[in-house]
């Protein structure tokens, strides 16, 4: 008989089963080793939660009272003789690949990550290994990232002239992640930033976890709209075309993705503005990070993992698609919000019970997840 | 060119309909007066000829990118859009340049007599001296549709703001024929129209349905609520054929389509008659497939109208006349101005004295009292092989464009018949990247039939449902195409259905579109090409 790998992928998620734990899996299970808080890699119900020490205050905000146990990058921790440990993935502030290592055999999970550094995210760092397995939400080489500082130069930029011309800013990016990163980068010269609750509300989990960010202030019944106007505010894709936008009209609204890279995307998201900034790899980002690792063999849980894995082949990896519930983009691109109805009954019963749970914990901090567009 | 790509970014940097007529005129007031011209051919659709064929552009934007050639068509099938998919590919260039957009055009234009190393030494060159937004637009000049996110009234717009001519008059002078190259804007200013221009089209009056949608049928009452007095509307029946103006002026003729394209060989018919008329005569009207004083449903003329040639057979199976609805130019004068009746008065004087009444019909006044009465004889059209009636209000003058207020269409309920969804396609420009384009069936014992495609009449946000289930329910690939489970139901509409040998299931529809999704419907109930088949009649 072959050997066992030490990690496969089941239909509950990443599974070890020499140490007897899970990684990123999206049915409850007894110990679960978690990449990052995003709602499509950590879900709820967990017995024991393993994440990096950033993490904590946000997942225990987005997931309650849970048994969490946190680490810092490089420290290892052993489950039945399997050495655990986590490198940063560049994705998010917490976001951790998962090293994964017995008897010599090494094994990554990338979770998700990009390779440049954002200024607020511990950047990526390549792990050396026999076997990755990465994320490749934008695996396609018309997905090519510019610098951020030129985005940011164009945000602010923007930003400006709506002051110029008298109408408010509003800026859309998802709550964990790119607002941070926004803000960070946001030229504070040019007014105050003010925040939706659901930013703020995950602002202040990083806070009490000792991340410092620029001041915000939230948005709430008493904020004075004349002054909020005067400045910038930040929302999650959830609240574009609501009416608590709209009480800020008139007002240009962009748009922070890695979709915006395509014309037909941004004009389907009726956007002002849209500014191509991304959490995620590039095609080159992707292609060099795997490269980095030195690995044997890749395997691909989402994105576009078909093109991806058959161009790594063309130019010599091992590469192998692999199903996944991750992310949302091209094949398990998902709606924003609702599980269409009248169609979970058309799936098979294994799907329908991943896509339910899936779709109804999942908030708005998917990049891919909209990929097919909110009905804006 | 840099200013032809900024105005392209920055159109495409608002959805504000005063947002992009500010740009365009700044846009205008910065450029050449030739770049002006330029500009406003390729936004009314008048594309330089293609130089290039668009598989050697391809390939040698393949090239260029340095990917293999699969890898640029699932690019493309992602982008939904040519020069983009190229634009995106290929490497930053080092190098600007400052080119005008006149001098583009007459780079590309120059091409015609090179070999094709010179032209792709030519290509390369180019490239090499774009940026990634500049490509896209200079990818869209040698290739494909210059479809942009504004309207030719938005142009117009623009440019009477900063002339000071009426909308209409500017609509009329760029209407038909004219070369950007001969064309100069300062004729087009003009206070006195100074263009000799025998063969220019009027702008069409397009008329507003009476329903927006299919679903939502209006009564005669709710009509006479929203038109007031029946005696004050001119009722004719609405044609299926091909909108046209036949122009006679200077012992000249000329036949323009709706879309604007000079037609006038294609329907030898008509000659004999326009060349009869009078100098300084212009019609609207229908043209039809006509055998026998009757006229034959829409797919007849179908036949003929894609081809080079008309063959003889052809000319003889499908014969064509004009079903004339109106007068524009009566003895050298534009009488737009006047009203429905007295129009009406001069085209019926035309048409009493032609010789050739079996070619130079007139479209049919509906004589009715009540709106009752009309909405009745409505119930006739599809017997009368029309698509419903037509109203015009008698005191209305001819305008321009589609509007409300003066001619209104009221179409009939279009047939319908529910079907499942057994193929999908991906679809282009905003719709990129998402299942949009879908292939039908109905049932023939127990397989699937396929009988149509269509693409419109879901909303977005249905739109992302199905993409999400096709996404889910892929039984297999063929290149762009999906095999999709046979689950969904929706009820397709049409407005015409004929048999077809061209067709598997043996039918041809008109206008098939997405009436709305049956979500109440299991696919074992979705309806049988025998029914469908049925609604042929004979």
């Amino acid at each position: 008989m072959a050997k066992k790998p030490l990690l496969e992928f089941t239909d509950i998620g990443i599974y070890c089963a020499r140490g007897k734990f899970y990684i990123d899996p999206w049915k409850p299970v007894h110990d679960a080793v978690i990449t990052h808080a995003h709602a499509d890699h950590a879900y709820w119900g967990h017995k024991h939660y393993l994440a990096h020490h950033l993490s904590k205050e946000i997942l225990l905000y987005r997931l309650g009272e849970i048994q969490l146990q946190t680490v810092e990058y490089g420290e290892t921790v052993m489950k039945n003789g399997v050495a655990i440990s986590l490198y940063p993935a560049g994705h998010v502030i917490g976001s951790a690949q998962i090293r994964v290592e017995y008897q010599g055999e090494v094994w990554v999970v990338s979770g998700d990550y990009k390779v440049e550094d954002d200024g607020i995210s511990t950047p990526f760092e390549p792990v050396r290994c026999h076997h990755f397995i990465s994320e490749c939400t934008f695996g396609m080489p018309v997905y090519t990232w510019k610098p951020q500082v030129q985005i940011f130069e164009d945000v602010n930029n923007w930003w400006r002239t709506n002051l110029h011309n008298g109408v408010a800013t509003v800026l859309v990016g998802y709550s964990l992640g790119k607002s941070q990163r926004i803000l960070q980068n946001l030229d504070l010269f040019n007014g105050k930033v003010y925040t939706h609750g659901v930013i703020e509300n995950t602002n202040e989990a990083l806070r009490r976890n000792g991340v410092l960010l620029n001041p915000t202030e939230r948005i709430t019944q008493d904020s004075v709209k004349e002054e909020v106007r005067k400045g910038i505010i930040l929302a999650p894709p959830s609240s574009v075309g609501t009416p608590w936008m709209r009480k800020f009209q008139p007002y240009s609204f962009g748009y922070c993705s890695g979709w915006m890279a395509i014309r037909g995307a941004k004009r389907r998201r009726a956007a002002d503005r849209g500014f191509v900034l991304s959490d995620h790899a590039d095609w080159n980002g992707l292609i060099s990070a795997i490269d980095a690792t030195g690995c044997e063999s890749v395997y691909l849980t989402h994105g576009y993992t078909a093109t991806f894995s058959r161009y790594l082949s063309e130019i010599g990896f091992d590469a192998h698609e692999v199903h996944t519930l991750y992310g949302g983009e091209e094949e398990d691109e998902a709606p924003s919000k609702s599980p269409p109805e009248g169609q979970t009954s058309n799936l098979s019963e294994k799907e329908n019970n991943n896509d339910t749970l899936k779709v109804s914990s999942f908030g708005e901090d998917l990049e891919g997840a909209n990929a097919g567009g909110n009905a804006i | 060119m840099k200013a032809f790509a900024q105005l392209f970014l920055s159109l495409d940097e608002t959805n504000k309909t005063n947002e992009k007529v500010k740009v365009l005129k700044e846009y205008f007031t910065a450029v050449p007066d030739t770049d002006k011209m330029h500009m406003l051919a390729l936004f009314t659709g008048r594309r330089p000829k293609r130089q290039i064929n668009s598989t050697l552009v391809r390939n040698w934007a393949v090239e260029a990118s340095n990917i293999p050639a699969w890898l640029f068509e699932e690019s493309y099938h992602v982008v939904g859009d040519l020069a983009e998919t190229m634009a995106l590919l290929m490497p930053e260039s080092p190098n600007s340049s400052s080119k005008t957009l006149t001098e583009w055009i007459e780079e590309i234009n120059d091409l015609n007599d090179k070999t094709e190393a010179d032209k792709k030494l030519w290509l390369q060159q180019s490239w090499a001296m774009l940026d990634s937004q500049e490509r896209f637009v200079f990818n869209k000049l040698l290739t494909g549709s210059f479809r942009v996110g504004v309207s030719q009234n938005l142009v117009i717009k623009a440019l009477a703001d900063i002339s000071g001519l009426e909308p209409a008059v500017l609509t009329h002078r760029i209407m038909g024929s004219w070369m950007p190259e001969t064309y100069q804007y300062t004729q087009l200013i003009e206070e006195q129209d100074a263009a000799e221009n025998i063969s220019r089209p009027y702008p069409f009056f397009l008329a507003y349905p009476i329903q927006e949608t299919s679903e939502k049928q209006k009564t005669p009452e709710e009509v006479g609520i929203a038109l007031g007095e029946a005696a004050e509307w001119q009722a004719e029946w609405k044609w299926d054929g091909i909108r046209a103006q036949l122009i006679k002026r200077c012992g000249e003729i000329f036949i323009w389509s709706r879309g604007e394209d000079l037609a006038t060989e294609k329907f030898p018919e008509l000659h004999p008659f326009l060349n009869a008329l009078p100098d300084g005569t212009v019609i609207d009207g229908e043209i039809l497939s006509f055998q026998n004083g009757l006229p034959m449903p829409f797919n007849v003329l179908q036949t003929r109208i894609g081809r080079k040639n008309l063959s003889r057979r052809i000319l003889e199976e499908s014969p064509v006349a004009l079903i004339a609805y109106d007068c524009l130019e009566f003895g050298g004068e534009d009488i737009r101005y006047k009203t429905q009746a007295e129009r009406r008065v001069l085209l019926e004087n035309l048409q009493s004295t032609t010789p050739f009444p079996e070619i130079f019909r007139i479209s049919a006044l509906i004589t009715f009292n009540t709106w009752d009465e009309l909405g009745s004889l409505r119930e006739q059209s599809r017997a009368m092989i029309a698509e419903g009636i037509m109203l015009k209000r008698k005191s209305a003058t001819y305008q321009v464009g589609r509007r409300r207020g003066d001619w209104w269409k009221w179409k009939i309920d279009p047939l319908s018949v529910d079907a499942v969804m057994i193929y999908a396609q991906k679809g282009h420009g905003r719709r990129a990247d998402l299942y949009t384009d879908y292939t039908f069936a109905v049932w023939d014992g127990d397989k699937l039939v396929p009988f149509a495609k269509a693409y419109s009449g879901l909303t977005d946000a249905e739109i992302n449902k199905v993409d999400y289930f096709i996404k889910r329910n892929t039984l297999e690939k063929f290149g762009p195409v999906r095999t999709v489970k046979p689950e969904l139901v929706f009820e397709i509409g049409f407005e015409g259905i004929n048999k077809s040998t061209r067709h598997k299931s043996g039918i041809a529809l008109r206008f098939p579109r997405i009436l709305r999704w049956r979500h109440d419907k299991p696919k074992e109930e979705a309806d049988t090409l025998e029914s469908l088949k049925a609604l042929l009649g004979e």
